[in-house]
């Protein structure tokens, strides 16, 4: 009989959504759980079974020195290292640290700053160990995270698209929120992999699976602006999940920086 | 192991089949417990820190990430809390609407912990994967009706995990009758099925474990609370939302990056479905107190490893409550209510599956978020399982180590924590002398 490829799920600063997908794929799990060998995954087992993993699925970003050298134990560890959320590969809402002063924050929330141990940085795990795959989403979309597994497992390359949340209106047949409404939206943007659901019900898009290939930022924010968006109403729109992502990262730094000399 | 004396030391490093991270620190010196320190090494978030300086519509978003098993608790919390501050109060079809969404994630995350984390213990199993192959039916009906929460949650919410469609004043996008409906036959479904699980859970061995709790929840005086309230506990509390900080105060001790909430001028307390079931039985619908009955519960129920049970009869009661919202419900005529804001302090708690979800903003006249403090529900009862391991390992001190060491991970999940959550949690260490 063939060996069963073990699989590890590791967890960083995050709220856990990641990991829950896997337990959320209700049809598929007990089908998944016939054909791989969950070896290492806490939130569901106690059992552990020692390394090394065929695919490793990280989730959760870098902020202590203790995780900063768990994860280089991880990718030892690990044959694929596959990041999953907005957390792992772009450092996550946490990461909204990175534009302030972290003692201030650690003062704010902890009456006893001196028990706290943090980075002043919340980064993703590809500023510390070479990642094989990067799987967006605030949370991630469980069947992408079926379709990474089964790729990875397989020896091929993932099906995960990286055209814009726009694409996917466009084939959804929905109407465009921005050029309908007037309502302020990241579709232009932001990668696809949600559905377009924001866009579905009737809200714009804020950017939960991060920048596509090639986004065009700069004229986004122009776009919100006409629309009469508040230059720190821009900042804050494109500082959320995926803030320290590069590309919404210094957007929103050259907006800030043009309200200032505006000032 | 010896059952003389020397310092006996139990480890678990990282606690198992609980949401986030955590230990256990359990010293045993000549036969008596020493000392009990649940660990919580979550990284810390910040959220409090950088909450100030957003916009107070962005609160529901940016709160849900606080934790992915029950996100509804704080997008509803913020938005109750925001409508609080600036004078709007969200009725009829959207109020259920709001209902309707949380019976969602009660079954989604009940049916979780019951089945997935909790029921393994009592069966001896390390996990629902290795249950899945003595007990296929079981395990088969709970998926589904984790399933059935779950497409609540879609509906509603658009999505399961961090649903995108709920906002202060309601939603962005309501459903039409047609699709509320269409949700009847598999809650109809899920309402049987659970009668039938909760049968089988009822033959589990139960430790023979109970406690006089103080049971802190909300309580409201037309329903079963879930959404908004009052206060109250079985020692005396009985108090408007904005009271809370005067009686729930919040201590930083140094093994833990969660702060732990003590009663003031008392001790520890317990939040969650033991506590919502002992303090408000009398509002749980028929069919919920009838099948409590049959299975052996009373309307008092101490023992907190019978929470399993509890969770049964609150997953009852949600798929109950889900089907008469889903029959009765007509589209309202708008998704939302306006909300303007204004400057001022609010304040929202809601019950989440875990227990009490508290959140008190302050803001200015322009909506910017100026303060913001968020208790999560675990991070109320974390001071209270470690006086449970405490009261819970001294008479079962001669245990042989492994079991001993199981029975105290059965107990802390007796909680379902969210150590995520709380940390802004799990590890078990175990001395003995």
């Amino acid at each position: 009989m063939k060996k069963k490829p073990k699989l590890a799920v590791w967890k960083f600063a995050s709220c856990d959504g990641c990991q829950l997908s896997l337990l959320d794929c209700e049809d598929e799990l007990l089908a998944v759980v016939g054909e791989i060998n969950v070896a290492n995954f806490p939130e569901a087992s106690r059992a552990v079974v020692k390394g090394p993993y065929d695919v490793s699925l990280v989730e959760g970003s870098i902020t202590t020195p203790h995780d900063a050298e768990r994860i280089h134990e991880v990718r030892r560890a690990s044959k694929f290292l596959i990041t999953i959320g907005a957390c792992a590969t772009a450092g996550g809402i946490q990461a909204l640290r990175n534009f302030k002063d972290v003692k201030e924050f650690v003062s704010i929330v902890y009456a006893k700053p001196s028990y706290i141990d943090t980075l002043n940085k919340s980064t993703p795990i590809s500023d510390h160990v070479p990642v094989d795959f990067e799987l967006r989403g605030c949370p991630i979309n469980k069947y992408q995270l079926l379709e990474v597994i089964s790729a990875f497992l397989n020896g091929r390359k993932p099906n995960t698209p990286t055209h814009s949340v726009c694409t996917e209106c466009k084939r959804r047949e929905i109407v465009c929120v921005m050029v309908a409404h007037r309502t302020p939206c990241l579709g232009p943007i932001t990668q696809v992999g949600c559905g377009a659901i924001c866009p579905a019900y009737h809200r714009g898009c804020y950017g939960c699976f991060g920048p596509k290939e090639t986004p065009n930022t700069s004229s986004l924010s122009d776009r919100w602006a006409a629309l009469g968006v508040a230059t720190r109403d821009i900042v804050r729109g494109l500082r959320t999940f995926n803030a320290y992502a590069d590309t919404f990262r210094k957007e929103s730094e050259t907006c800030e920086s043009e309200e200032k000399v505006s000032r | 192991m010896k059952k003389s004396s020397g310092t006996k030391t139990i480890k678990v490093n990282y606690l198992a089949r609980v949401e986030g991270e955590g230990a256990l620190y359990l010293k045993i010196k000549d036969r008596k417990v020493r000392d009990v320190k649940l660990k919580i090494f979550e990284p810390p978030r910040f959220f409090e820190a950088f909450l100030r300086g957003r916009d107070f519509r962005e609160a529901p978003d940016i709160t849900a990430r606080i934790c992915g098993i029950c996100p509804i608790a704080y997008e509803l919390g913020a938005s109750y809390a925001m409508e609080d501050i600036c004078g709007v109060k969200v009725e009829g079809p959207l109020r259920s609407l709001r209902r309707l969404i949380y019976d969602g994630e009660w079954i989604e995350s009940h049916v979780l912990h019951m089945f997935m984390l909790h029921a393994p213990d009592f069966l001896g199993y390390q996990d629902v994967i290795q249950m899945a192959k003595d007990h296929p039916a079981l395990v088969q009906d709970a998926l589904r009706m984790k399933k059935i929460g779950n497409r609540i949650m879609v509906l509603l919410g658009g999505r399961e995990i961090h649903p995108i469609n709920l906002k202060v004043g309601g939603f962005y996008k309501v459903p039409n009758k047609h699709e509320v409906r269409a949700l009847t036959g598999d809650l109809e479904w899920g309402r049987d099925a659970i009668i039938r699980a909760m049968k089988a859970l009822a033959k589990f061995p139960f430790p023979d474990f109970e406690y006089d709790y103080e049971f802190i929840a909300m309580r409201h005086p037309e329903e079963y609370a879930i959404i908004e309230g009052k206060l109250v506990s079985n020692k005396g509390i009985d108090i408007p939302l904005r009271e809370y900080d005067n009686y729930l105060i919040e201590e930083h001790v140094p093994h833990s990056t969660a702060l732990q909430t003590v009663v003031k001028g008392r001790a520890s307390c317990h939040v969650g479905p033991l506590a919502r079931y002992n303090l408000n039985f009398h509002q749980l619908s028929p069919i919920a107190k009838k099948v409590a009955r049959e299975i052996g519960l009373g309307p008092v129920c101490r023992n907190p490893f019978k929470s399993l049970l509890v969770r049964g009869v609150e997953t009852l009661y949600a798929f109950d409550e889900a089907l008469t919202i889903v029959k009765s419900y007509e589209e309202p005529d708008r998704p939302a209510v306006e909300v303007k804001p204004r400057a001022g302090t609010g304040y929202g708690c809601t019950e989440a599956p875990r227990g009490i979800c508290y959140h008190r903003y302050t803001i200015d006249d322009s909506g910017t978020i100026l303060d913001a403090k968020i208790v999560s529900p675990t991070a109320v009862n974390q001071k209270m399982i470690e006086n449970d391991l405490w009261n819970f390992v001294t008479p079962n001190v001669d245990l042989p180590q492994e079991e001993l060491q199981w029975k105290c991970e059965q107990a802390i999940r007796n909680y379902d924590p969210c150590i995520s959550c709380s940390a802004h949690f799990l590890k078990l260490e175990l001395d003995r002398e």
